[in-house]
């Protein structure tokens, strides 16, 4: 039984998190109309930001702060000198810059930190265990991850729906030009919604780091399985997202304990049941 | 129907809020405007008028900067906007509601309206939503409606109250009764007058013209991108001939 309990702890652990990363990719990609392939370079950025920042000022918490702050001017920064020029081109175009970005983040990478695997430390306020059952005990930080990934989760939904930035964001995902009619600075609102993207990405590599550690190529990772939330969310769905990551959470997770051998494809069987199902994925367009 | 008080005098000596000189833009490859000259005082209803195709969308677009002009120039309140976003050019106090309405279909009611509202330029707030709410008894009973679910005449009731919580100066109508049952654009008509007579500047597109004419203060009709005729709304009003040779009614 606690098995089991622990199974669906790892699950919505990794489910949540994978959420952080997809919601942005899917504003991004569903409200401005850009494939992001660099979006899984902001992820890797931030587990590199958590380990040296953690490494210069000995806290994971102030390297945490420090890494939300510079990922929002890296994106800021991204929105205004490259991707407010995307817009009105095709996928194609796209698809080249922002895969020249993935390569030009990993060179980077490798120049500034090397090629090396390292590890994050996970904080010692949170370094413990808690028991579950008689026989078994689960880390404290992961449990943390999943609370702060679902206080995010809950933010978001706040943010979107409650106030009046979120229905400017929402507004000019169906009609942009009408925002702008409206008195709407529609430019400044999409450069902030990259930056949010980019810092929540950014974000979640930090969170993972203590726990899955930090190497090269992890952006891409996450990438492909981002961009398979996605699609099964149904574009452009903050809570699409939400539902696909944790369904992928399941997957993923209860794959790899009963079917060890096909654990690797048991995601994407879901997503092709899912979109023979419903094509535009689970919840339509926000 | 004489307009009344603080209105009138405002439409004949107001200063200009919205002007057009020598304006030439393009849709695409195809020459629209061939160099045209307009303009709206503060208070004044101006019809704009002219048959399919003779450039009264792509005026007022390029005057809003959503269709930047090739040459010749705009200003708003005085100054030259050429060059800015649209945001800027609204914010100062220019209200558009275009053909085919704009309302957001996944925002609720109340959402169309607080996503626009804001203070006019000088502070002034007489559009609150519940002005607006209370002006249109209709959209208050739907405000947790989304925009896709409404009706025609209660669209275009938003757009217009939308516009009107902007608190603007000035309010141009392109086709705000086109495909409206008969009923719901006599109460349209009748809240633009309402508003007329309130102090707001107007610009109002119609293709039902003996409307217009009876609202308007002024009318300029354009033929092939061009200010063809221009008249005042009692002479449009007394002699309705002079206006129907030019629109081929």
């Amino acid at each position: 039984m606690s098995v089991f309990a622990i199974q669906l702890l790892n699950a919505l652990q990794y489910g949540l998190l994978l959420f952080l990363v997809a919601s942005g990719l899917t504003l991004i990609f569903g409200i401005m109309g850009i494939i992001n392939l660099a979006h899984g370079s902001f992820y890797m950025i931030g587990a590199y930001m958590a380990f040296a920042l953690s490494t210069l000022t000995g806290s994971l918490a102030v390297a945490m702060v420090l890494g939300v702050a510079l990922s929002v001017v890296l994106g800021l920064f991204l929105e205004w000198a490259l991707f407010s020029h995307l817009y009105r081109r095709d996928h194609l175009e796209q698809v080249l810059l922002t895969y020249g970005l993935i390569l030009i983040f990993e060179e980077l990478r490798s120049l500034a930190v090397g090629n090396d695997v390292h590890g994050v430390p996970v904080p010692s306020a949170f370094g413990g265990s808690i028991a579950l059952g008689d026989t078994m005990t689960y880390p404290v930080y992961r449990l943390v991850m999943s609370v702060v990934c679902l206080a995010i989760a809950a933010g978001m939904y706040l943010l979107i729906q409650r106030t009046r930035l979120g229905m400017m964001i929402r507004a000019g995902a169906s009609n942009r030009e009408m925002v702008g009619v409206l008195g709407v600075n529609v430019n400044l609102v999409f450069r902030l919604v990259f930056a949010l993207g980019v810092a929540l990405a950014a974000f979640a590599g930090m969170l993972a780091a203590p726990v899955s550690s930090v190497y090269p190529g992890m952006g891409q990772q996450v990438l492909i399985i981002c961009f398979v939330v996605v699609v099964i969310g149904g574009i452009g769905s903050v809570w699409g997202a939400l539902a696909a990551s944790l369904l992928i959470g399941l997957a993923d997770t209860f794959g790899k304990v009963f079917f060890p051998d096909y654990a690797g494809i048991a995601v994407y069987l879901l997503m092709a049941a899912i979109l023979l199902w419903r094509p535009e994925g689970l919840f339509r367009r926000a | 129907m004489p307009p009344g008080g603080r209105r009138a005098e405002l439409a004949s000596g107001g200063a200009i809020l919205l002007e057009a000189r020598e304006l030439h833009a393009y849709y695409g490859t195809s020459h629209v405007l061939h160099g045209v000259d307009f303009a709206v005082r503060e208070g004044e209803s101006v019809g704009l008028m002219g048959r399919n195709g003779m450039g009264k969308t792509t005026l007022i677009r390029s005057m809003l900067g959503l269709v930047p002009p090739r040459s010749g120039t705009v200003r708003v309140r005085g100054y030259d906007v050429r060059g800015w976003p649209t945001f800027r050019i609204t914010r100062e106090g220019i209200a558009y509601v275009p053909e085919g309405r704009g309302i957001f279909p996944n925002l609720t009611v109340l959402e169309n309206l607080r996503m626009a509202a804001r203070p006019a330029p000088d502070g002034r707030c007489d559009w609150t939503c519940e002005r607006v709410l209370e002006t249109f008894p209709r959209l208050a009973e739907r405000l947790g409606h989304g925009g896709a679910q409404l009706s025609g005449g209660e669209q275009q009731m938003l757009t217009i109250g939308r516009a009107l919580a902007t608190n603007p100066s000035l309010l141009i109508l392109d086709e705000a009764t086109e495909g409206l049952a008969p009923l719901i654009a006599k109460e349209i008509w009748r809240i633009v007058r309402e508003i007329r007579e309130s102090g707001i500047a107007t610009v109002i597109v119609d293709k039902n013209y003996a409307h217009v004419t009876a609202i308007t203060d002024r009318n300029v009709v354009l033929v092939k991108g061009q200010g063809a005729h221009e008249c005042d709304g009692a002479a449009a009003r007394a002699n309705p001939a002079s206006l129907a040779s030019l629109l081929g009614v």
